[in-house]
């Protein structure tokens, strides 16, 4: 553990969230340090769960996808990812960002299209191909 | 017109019906067809942009448009045939298949086993009559997210969204990165109809109102949506106007469920389930038509498009075995019955004879949520399967594992019982 997530542990009692790395969705608690100092986490049924729980609480991250316009393509718009989760208060200045850029075609599933997008140490990378026109 | 033949015919292209071609080529089946509506392949995935697809089958978070690229590109390394822009008009029970396309005109294909893989479409507001004008400003949730995703159309500013299914979630998370004000996500049941984790990713993160147990009573505007009125519902589900408000917006977006489409499985005559509104399969995924195979969201609308991508493995491969060596031996049979607290079962039958060779995972749906349940598969008195779930919900679907251990048991059965019931 870091020392901030250390102070974050200490600064509240228990808390609740849902674990969305993926579809069951448990319900995960976080509350306080045992003994040797870990943090206290019921509720997960997996190493990753425990793992979101103390980041979620700590230093919440999402990845998030939109889309970006392309030009002289077969498609209109090029779907885009962040290559790693992002700070969750990140998020919508990132969008911001993204909503500005515009590519000609073609582009390919993989590219970077924004790298380290505001400092996020977050790549922005196409999810797919867009074919230019002839 | 036009003949063609091949060994497997698969009529969809997204991941069921990719999934199913890939399998079949493996399998053996040297001449594949895949027949494709659209003039891409993949079906709905390029438009669910989101991440969320693949945990299973990859171990990766993938977006849609990146899970079924995989699945493109290995159709293109087998160099399998496919057919976009063709549409499948009727099926026959002796394996034929007619189409239309711009390109060829009408067109028969004699197919030695054929894979349904048509997935579902949108519940429509006719299906729900809500009252009002016929203003501009109302589609499902999947229109607005082609709309939004591929096309690059922003369907409005000011948006309701009417029931609580994955679609619509992710939509109104959509609608918010795009800048538009998603004023409500309404949903008449107590509980929500998608994934818990699309609650908290797509509407808590983004403070975005959910209103349970409330609905829709009237649509305002005359050339747009204007407004809509919301109510409180009781528990017939019926609205207690005194309870009515209105919310000011420019765009009614559906997300009220998902329809197998089966118009071409229903005119072909195989055997459906009332509750699935899919055809009755097999563990081979075949449907009551001996070389008819059905797989994905044509059989029940899955919440994991990983299993959507087995059951079309599994189709593909039993169509391949199918086209090349005739028909399996699948007597004698075991019906599935849903229990207690479980709405459908797939598949629906199995046979005892394919369990010696592998364990048989049956999918199955929940009525209503429920917490500390028990999941058994029961035969008479006897239990061959029991697992324990800390919370069950009919928008996630589970899996219970038919053991092979239990072929020798089985094969004295022709029914199995499954329950999920409280543990005291």
């Amino acid at each position: 553990m870091t020392q901030r997530q250390e102070e974050m542990l200490g600064s509240f009692k228990k808390k609740d969230v849902i674990c969305i790395l993926c579809p069951k969705g448990c319900p995960l608690t976080v509350a306080g340090q045992d003994k040797k100092g870990n943090p206290k986490i019921t509720g997960a049924e997996c190493k990753e769960g425990k793992e979101y729980a103390l980041q979620e609480i700590t230093d919440p991250r999402r990845v998030i996808t939109t889309s970006i316009v392309v030009t002289g393509g077969r498609l209109p718009l090029a779907s885009v990812r962040t290559s790693v989760a992002i700070p969750k208060d990140t998020v919508l200045p990132c969008l911001e960002e993204i909503r500005k850029v515009t590519l000609g075609a073609p582009i390919h599933i993989g590219d970077i299209i924004v790298p380290d997008v505001l400092g996020t140490g977050a790549n922005i990378i196409a999810t797919r191909d867009v074919a230019a026109t002839q | 017109m036009i003949e063609h033949r091949c060994d497997v015919a698969v009529v969809g292209s997204g991941a069921g019906g990719l999934a199913a071609a890939v399998a079949a080529r493996e399998a053996g089946a040297r001449e594949v067809l895949v027949l494709e509506r659209d003039n891409i392949l993949g079906g709905i995935l390029p438009q669910c942009i989101h991440t969320g697809f693949g945990l299973e089958i990859f171990s990766e978070d993938l977006t849609g448009p990146e899970y079924i690229h995989r699945f493109v590109a290995r159709a293109l390394e087998l160099q399998l045939p496919t057919a976009l822009n063709t549409m499948v008009l009727e099926i026959t029970s002796n394996r034929e298949l007619y189409a239309a396309s711009p390109e060829e005109g009408l067109l028969k294909i004699k197919a030695g086993a054929v894979v349904l893989a048509m997935g579902c479409r949108e519940r429509t507001r006719g299906a729900l009559a809500i009252p009002g004008t016929r203003p501009a400003g109302i589609m499902t949730a999947g229109l607005a997210q082609r709309f939004v995703n591929i096309e690059g159309y922003m369907p409005g500013e000011r948006i309701v969204v009417l029931g609580s299914g994955d679609v619509g979630m992710i939509m109104a998370r959509r609608f918010t990165f795009e800048g538009a004000h998603v004023e409500a996500v309404v949903e008449i049941l107590p509980y929500i109809g998608g994934l818990i984790r699309n609650k908290v990713q797509c509407l808590d993160d983004y403070g975005i109102p959910l209103f349970l147990e409330h609905t829709v009573t009237e649509i305002l505007g005359n050339m747009r949506v204007t407004g809509v009125k919301i109510a409180k519902v009781n528990e017939d589900l019926e609205p207690i106007l005194e309870t009515g408000r209105e919310i000011a917006c420019d765009t009614l977006v559906l997300s009220v469920g998902l329809i197998p489409e089966n118009e071409l499985s229903e005119k072909l005559g195989v055997e459906m389930d009332s509750v699935t509104g899919g055809p009755l399969v097999n563990e081979l995924m075949e449907t009551s038509i001996p070389g008819i195979f059905a797989c994905g969201n044509v059989v029940h609308v899955c919440d994991i498009v990983d299993n959507v991508t087995q059951m079309g493995l599994v189709a593909g491969k039993s169509a391949a075995r199918f086209a090349l060596e005739g028909p399996a031996e699948t007597e004698p049979r075991i019906r599935l019955r849903p229990g207690e607290n479980v709405r459908y079962v797939v598949p629906q039958t199995i046979s005892a004879a394919r369990l010696a060779e592998a364990p048989l995972p049956l999918h199955l749906r929940v009525a209503r949520p429920d917490e500390n349940v028990r999941v058994s598969i029961v035969a008479g008195r006897r239990c061959i399967f029991d697992s324990r779930e800390k919370a069950v919900a009919p928008g996630e679907a589970l899996i219970a594992s038919i053991p092979t251990s239990a072929a020798e048991f089985l094969a004295q059965v022709d029914e199995l019982q499954i329950d999920v019931q409280q543990v005291k």
